[in-house]
């Protein structure tokens, strides 16, 4: 399987990314440049964490305006998955393909360390190597994590079982414990916390390896005939 | 030339955490009669003169410098200083 | 303001202008005999900046030379950006400490953000990837509105630079202390890794070449900084506001990753980052290292203000500038580079072989000075120092000792002073994991970092205990470097070599003198012996007041190597019924302890004593014992003793202990003696280790019922909920800084 990092100038988990893709889960992957996009030959794509244009204006807002998220839209509407995590859920929540925005945490203050998170939704594509309502841990790392949207989107986003990850206790305000949400068609997931940097025992949770692996086994099933 | 100020501040009934911050610290410092403070962003632009500016204005502000979800914008349109 | 360019070389002269640039009149006149004639406004203001203690160390150089440099594997002592250390299969680890104090007491925010800013871009001009930030900051105590407003201000600038930048902060350390009041300290350490075949100079070789301007626009932001941070803070001081620099860590991400590829081009031949006296130090440093000169012309600069003077140009000290020579004829190589990561790269200007510095404006020659004047020739001062009547008073008295009631309500009171209590206030705002390398996070002795693709790590830290210095420098000197030592050895690394942020008072006093002087020269001492070479460092001095002396505060900043992944160690008890020991001697020793602050409101007395041989010893041991896979946990004893430092091993796990002391309770448990280990281990390991360290004292064992129990002579001295005291011990700096005035 062959992972897409885009790379936007601020972004900084971007080889955090490629080497959870490439090193943790044993998959090729590229750092691709936002300029350089042509995303036709990977099977999925990953949005880092960081600061995409210094997080200036709005998190993400600047990114989203870039031609690489014209061709990921169009990768969206193809089924590829689409994972964002950090700055990547906030581009894709700034894009459009997911509903809803960030606001700054509640307490004003960045904050770094591991949360604990309940998987919502073990069924997507994401997660089918969780258990349903399995409890991990996972590291956040924001200023601006407190997701909001109004109580129609939040029904909606209920009503389809969009909710992916819950926090156990809300770190920063987010509307009903979110902290990653997945559209309706199921290949787009946005999530505050970093898998990516739980992918090895030494780095002190491998709880975020699952994520990476339920992709793989998943594009495994659909496109890898005797898999 | 043209002179856009852009006033854009978050929705109301949209928690503003740091307009709160900042009502408490005034009433630290005494300024009880404070009842509420918001929190936004001001901008300026300076905009050549042509057909349909403020439509324009209103593009720019619904696609990239406010976030609908979340936020409310105004904005005036002066006539600028000649260059 | 000295900012126009119209005032005549006669009327500098005549009306003594160099001195509100901070140069001297024996500095003027020596000025005048190099250059031959008087020095033009913008000549004038050039040597002022060189010739800052900031940028030509005038003051404490004959200090500095007393310090050991060289190791077996150091690869680059100090003059360059950063030092650097060999860890072995080609690759090194770069690191450097450096301080923004004057700047963070008059704005915070920017202040500490563009100390974090510069100090990696000492270490990527070297050609090596930042990978971690650690910072050493001292503040005022957290009761007045004014402290805290620089304390949360500086803790917000280092989270919002090294956040955005990608560069996780680590480790560090905070300490509060009346000294600083309204001279704090922020001091940031950057700690980088290289291949070896990438080291970059920042040198101007080969004639004919040209020099690249890259990043950041100049504006007229910081100019006279260099010479700010070598002044007394006064009240005037925040009206000098205009001189604060502003921070964009978003272009000094894309430096980063624009200067990573450059260094890969053929075209390069030297690089540096332009920081304190801007354009000025990069141009004729580089140019005096390579034996050349340089002819730059000012209208090439990328200006971000209309009608810049060659005086501002050359003196700002505006952010995210790197200064490039780069082979004739490849410059497109390189700005491309730039280009692809949206920055500016321009052509300034040449090496000449005439070794002068020479500037273009206008058409106009705007300054022409022989270049090695301004790197070398800078007067070098052997300040008078003074024994200070403090310290021969404290000499003379007798030995503090404390009187303590009930020890359990002093343990409870010592855990909730801001020096001992939990930092997570801080460290939580600060990314600590981007990179995904940071094996132990912020909250141990040291941070640990894997070094990815091979089985090592490195451990850093940085310490500085001033209140020991402050009593007795020579002594304290050592303790800092041992402390940071026992960091390192504590999470299983061998200590490497160490990098020296110095900040003390006005050097003119000659008891501020003699402070230096003297740390200096403990630090010598302990760095020979511990094998820990100093190879990078910072001075800032004049850290005052309102007349009053900060503390000296020499910090150390030290990296080690842990050989094995095996090896990293955490700081904290690990699991029921592991055996606790104590490795070292405890003394009646309470002169500048946490204690006599809590009891007396002040610090008198003698430091604690410190042997070196033993110092070396213990940490041999203790490092042995790791290695050896012995070791469940390890954590030096400091602030606080012994009872301090039991209860930080109980929190992160929440476990209790049960353990029994003998002799006089105080001084086992709070007294500060040096060279002093509190560390656990398996009981099937406990064999083991006594035949590796055999005179650990055993004080007990680990417990899963989560009390701290403290025996003494069969009666129960200390008995209390883990919890409460994690409570309190966290909870303590977050409702110092709640509370109103």
């Amino acid at each position: 399987m062959k992972f897409a990092v885009i790379v936007f100038p601020g972004s900084n988990c971007d080889r955090d990314m490629y080497y959870a893709a490439k090193d943790a889960l044993g998959e090729e992957a590229e750092l691709v440049w936002y300029q350089d996009a042509d995303l036709a030959e990977y099977d999925a794509i990953l949005l880092p964490g960081g600061f995409s244009y210094g997080d200036y204006l709005r998190s993400g807002a600047i990114a989203s305006t870039s031609h690489v998220v014209a061709e990921i839209k169009k990768q969206a509407k193809k089924g590829v998955p689409i994972l964002g995590v950090c700055n990547g859920f906030q581009i894709l929540l700034e894009s459009g393909l997911l509903p809803g925005a960030m606001l700054r945490n509640q307490k004003l203050k960045f904050m770094c360390h591991y949360q604990e998170l309940i998987v919502e939704n073990n069924k997507t594509m994401f997660t089918t190597a969780y258990q349903d309502k399995e409890s991990i841990s996972l590291p956040i790392a924001h200023g601006e994590g407190n997701y909001y949207c109004d109580q129609e989107t939040l029904k909606e986003l209920q009503a389809n079982n969009q909710i992916v990850f819950t926090y156990a206790d809300n770190p920063n305000g987010s509307i009903s414990d979110i902290a990653g949400i997945i559209n309706k068609e199921g290949n787009v997931l946005g999530m505050m916390p970093h898998p990516e940097r739980a992918v090895e025992d030494i780095l002190g949770s491998a709880d975020g390896l699952k994520l990476f692996q339920s992709v793989l086994n998943n594009w495994r099933e659909a496109y890898v005939t005797n898999a | 030339m043209k002179k856009v100020k852009i006033y854009i501040t978050l929705k109301q009934g949209v928690l503003d955490p740091q307009g709160k911050a900042v009502q408490d610290s005034l009433q630290t410092l005494g300024y009880d009669g404070v009842k509420e403070a918001r929190v936004g962003k001001y901008m300026e632009l300076t905009v050549e003169d042509g057909e349909n500016v403020e439509k324009k204005v209103e593009d720019m502000c619904a696609k990239l410098l406010a976030n609908p979800v979340i936020e409310d914008y105004e904005y005036t349109i002066e006539e600028g200083v000649t260059q | 303001m000295l900012q126009t360019p119209e005032i005549s070389p006669e009327k500098i002269e005549t009306d003594a202008l160099y001195k509100d640039m901070g140069v001297t009149d024996e500095e003027y006149q020596l000025i005048k005999k190099i250059m031959g004639r008087r020095p033009n406004f913008t000549e004038t203001g050039i040597f002022s900046v060189m010739w800052s203690e900031h940028c030509s160390y005038k003051n404490s150089k004959p200090l500095l030379r007393k310090f050991p440099t060289k190791g077996e594997h150091v690869l680059q002592g100090p003059g360059e950006g950063a030092g650097i250390v060999d860890i072995g299969d080609g690759q090194a680890v770069v690191f450097k400490v450096e301080s923004h104090n004057h700047p963070s007491a008059v704005e915070p925010y920017q202040g500490a953000a563009t100390g974090v800013g510069g100090i990696i871009r000492d270490v990527f001009s070297m050609g090596a990837r930042p990978i971690a930030i650690l910072n050493s900051l001292r503040f005022g105590n957290l009761t007045s509105g004014r402290v805290k407003y620089l304390f949360e201000g500086v803790v917000d600038g280092i989270a919002g630079y090294g956040n955005c930048v990608g560069v996780p902060t680590v480790g560090g350390e905070v300490q509060f202390d009346n000294s600083y009041e309204g001279n704090p300290l922020v001091n940031a350490m950057c700690v980088g890794i290289i291949d070896q075949k990438d080291i970059q100079k920042g040198i101007a070789a080969g004639v004919g070449n040209t020099v690249i301007y890259a990043g950041a626009r100049t504006g007229r932001d910081g100019i006279h900084g260099a010479t700010f941070a070598s002044e007394d803070l006064s009240e005037e001081s925040e009206s000098k506001r205009p001189s604060v620099q502003v921070g964009d860590p978003f272009m000094e991400k894309l430096l980063i990753e624009a200067c990573l590829e450059v260094i890969h081009e053929d075209a390069l031949v030297g690089i540096q980052d332009m920081g304190a006296a801007g354009l000025t130090s990069s141009a004729s440093e580089m140019a005096s290292k390579a034996g050349t000169g340089m002819e730059m012309d000012l209208d090439l600069v990328p200006q971000r203000e209309l009608n810049m003077t060659p005086y501002e140009l050359m003196l700002s000290e505006s952010q995210e500038r790197m200064l490039l020579v780069v082979k004739q004829g490849q410059e497109q190589e390189i700005i491309d580079v730039f280009k692809k990561f949206g920055l500016e790269a321009v052509a300034v200007g040449r090496v000449t072989d005439d070794k002068r510095f020479r500037l273009l404006h206008k058409g106009e020659v705007a300054a022409d000075i022989p270049v090695d004047s301004l790197a070398e020739d800078a007067p070098v001062y052997h300040k008078p120092s003074k024994v200070p009547a403090y310290f021969e008073e404290f000499q003379q008295m007798e030995d503090y000792y404390p009187v303590v009631k009930n020890h359990s309500e002093v343990l409870k009171t010592l855990l909730q002073q801001p020096t001992i209590a939990s930092k997570e206030w801080v460290y939580d705002q600060y990314d600590s994991m981007v990179q995904t390398n940071t094996v132990i996070t912020p909250g141990s002795d040291a941070a640990v970092l894997r070094v990815r693709g091979t089985n090592k790590a490195l451990a850093m830290t940085t310490d500085c205990n001033s209140r020991y210095i402050y009593l007795d420098p020579a002594t304290g000197g050592k303790i800092a470097v041992a402390e940071a030592a026992r960091n390192i050895v504590c999470s299983g690394g061998k200590p490497l070599a160490l990098t020296d942020g110095l900040n003390f008072g006005n050097p003119e006093k000659p008891e501020n003198f003699w402070q230096m002087e003297k740390s200096v020269e403990g630090m010598s001492d302990a760095s020979l012996k511990l094998n820990t070479p100093v190879i990078s460092g910072n001075v800032s001095l004049y850290n005052e007041s309102n007349g009053q002396s900060i503390f000296p505060t020499p910090v150390v900043g030290m990296v080690g190597l842990i050989e094995s992944l095996d090896h990293i160690t955490p700081s904290f008890f690990q699991q029921a019924g592991d055996a606790i020991y104590l490795i070292g001697d405890t003394k009646a020793e309470f002169g500048g302890s946490e204690l006599q602050n809590v009891l007396e409101n002040k610090y008198f007395g003698k430091a604690p004593a410190i042997d070196l041989d033993i110092e070396e010893k213990r940490q041999n041991q203790l490092l042995k014992a790791i290695q050896s896979g012995v070791i469940a946990s390890a954590h030096d004893l400091a602030e606080g003793g012994l009872a301090v430092a039991l209860a930080e091993s109980l929190f992160d796990k929440e476990l209790g202990c049960e353990i029994k002391v003998d002799g006089d309770l105080t001084v086992k448990l709070f007294s500060e003696s040096q060279s002093r280990f509190l560390v656990s281990v398996k009981p099937e390991h406990q064999d083991a280790f006594e035949k590796l360290v055999e005179d650990a004292n055993y004080l007990g064992k680990v417990t899963d019922y989560t009390d701290i129990k403290v025996e003494s002579s069969g009666e129960l001295v200390v008995d209390e909920p883990v919890k409460n005291l994690k409570a309190l011990w966290k909870g303590a700096i977050p409702c110092l800084l709640k509370s109103k005035d």
